[in-house]
């Protein structure tokens, strides 16, 4: 067998001595191969790796924009809740302000209401005080009359008994007891 | 068991085997010429394995990946966003991410090889199959350049703009020579040689081992061991070349694109 190499070998030698000319059928096996090798990987090989790649690329994509939405989502939530809070604070303001405003109101229509009835009720007392006083003046006026006429009768005896010349004495007594006191106050 | 196929043992002196030695024999003699070769053999099922891993892959399609789907996604997304995107651009890229794909694995895999046990050939040591990938992707880059902006496409490649009048009958055949005739030869034979030398530097030291073991001195002998660490620290070298080579040639084709694409705006 080695032998057999070894003349195989020296034919070939024989034959092709320079390196650089091609054995055409090699070269026929290789453009072949390569066709074929070329044709399956455009027809299957670049196809299904490029789709892989594709179909991955849109799940991690497709992913990314699912959690892009969902925060966008939180945040309009929170600038809501952050509005909704401000309104509230808002309100609370506005009412506090008007429950002032009205405390404040009813305050002074309470003042006024006190001032108005404290000022009815001393009205009141010095109307009856003047009525007082006049019932106490007609009183005194006729009970004072009716005293010194007692004593005057007392005094000077029956012949005063006489009503109509008594009471024209109490009367100008009266007078001049008017005119003494109006002249002290004055 | 490249070593086998060596005439190296019988004699008192080294023969290094040599580029005459790259050829096996065919598997499937047919015809005047080579037969079905053991490249031709690698090639075919290059393209099953590849086609049959990312099939498996991508074919789930779950949006949290396997372990399969998510390894499958990392070597796709990274000659489609590391190559495609960062170097064509983000509006039109996708449009090539195939074409990219597919040279990035299949001359991955078929380098690999080269690192396996058993199997230790890479496809590319062989020049055919490097000239075909080399002229897939010139005739694509050119096509791309024609379609964009008609046949002023050439005046764009070769004419660079903002330079004085007087150097352009220098430049012009410069940029001719480098954009349309070296770029294709350099971009096939860079594959072609790192890969050719990876496996002939592997069957240098397979061989050296080989003859030093058979030895009668056993100093000698003892010496197979030295080149056998240098054989792996090789070995690791030509590993990294492999994956290097196939994202340089992935690169630069796709450098050639987005130079098509935006032949107005260089």
């Amino acid at each position: 067998m080695n032998q057999q190499i070894i003349s195989a070998a020296a034919q070939g030698a024989a034959e092709s001595a320079n390196p650089l000319l091609p054995n055409p059928w090699e070269m026929g096996v290789v453009f072949a191969g390569f066709a074929v090798l070329l044709y399956i990987v455009v027809k299957f090989v670049v196809p299904m790796f490029e789709k892989t790649f594709a179909e991955r690329a849109e799940a991690i994509e497709g992913g990314i924009a699912k959690a892009e939405k969902a925060q966008a989502e939180a945040s309009a939530a929170l600038e809501e809740y952050k509005q909704q809070l401000h309104d509230a604070r808002a309100e609370a303001n506005r009412i506090r302000e008007e429950a002032r405003a009205e405390g404040a109101q009813i305050l002074a229509e309470l003042k006024t209401k006190a001032a108005a009835e404290s000022a009815r009720i001393t009205e009141q007392a010095h109307a009856q005080i003047e009525s007082e006083r006049q019932a106490a003046v007609v009183a005194l006026r006729s009970e004072v009359g009716t005293l010194a006429t007692t004593l005057a009768e007392r005094i000077v005896g029956e012949s005063l008994s006489d009503d109509e010349r008594a009471a024209r004495v109490v009367d100008r007594f009266l007078a001049d007891l008017e005119t003494q006191s109006a002249g002290a106050a004055k | 068991m490249i070593a086998l196929a060596l005439p190296a043992q019988d004699s008192g002196t080294f023969t290094p085997p040599g580029i005459d030695q790259m050829h096996l024999p065919a598997i499937l003699p047919w015809g005047a010429s080579d037969g079905f070769s053991k490249q031709m053999l690698l090639v075919i099922l290059s393209v099953v394995l590849i086609a049959s891993f990312f099939i498996a892959a991508a074919r789930k399609q779950q949006l949290v990946p396997g372990k399969l789907q998510f390894a499958g996604e990392m070597a796709y997304g990274f000659v489609r966003n590391s190559i495609a995107k960062d170097i064509i651009g983000g509006r039109d890229f996708m449009k090539y991410v195939p074409l990219l794909f597919t040279l990035f694995f299949f001359i991955l895999v078929n380098n690999i090889y080269g690192a396996i046990p058993v199997i230790q050939l890479p496809s590319f040591s062989h020049v055919g199959g490097a000239y075909v990938l080399a002229a897939v992707v010139y005739v694509t880059w050119i096509g791309i350049g024609i379609k964009k902006n008609g046949l002023k496409y050439f005046k764009l490649a070769t004419v660079p703009s903002g330079v004085p009048w007087f150097i352009l009958p220098i430049v012009v055949p410069i940029e001719i020579i480098s954009n349309f005739l070296v770029r294709p030869v350099t971009h096939s034979l860079r594959l072609f040689a790192t890969m050719m030398a990876g496996h002939l530097i592997v069957m240098i030291a397979g061989s050296g081992i080989e003859f030093l073991v058979m030895q009668e001195n056993v100093l000698l002998k003892g010496a197979s061991v030295l080149v056998l660490a240098g054989a792996i620290a090789m070995y690791m070298l030509e590993a990294l070349i492999m994956v290097l080579q196939a994202y340089v040639f992935t690169l630069l084709t796709a450098i050639y694109i987005e130079g098509a694409l935006h032949a107005d705006s260089h």
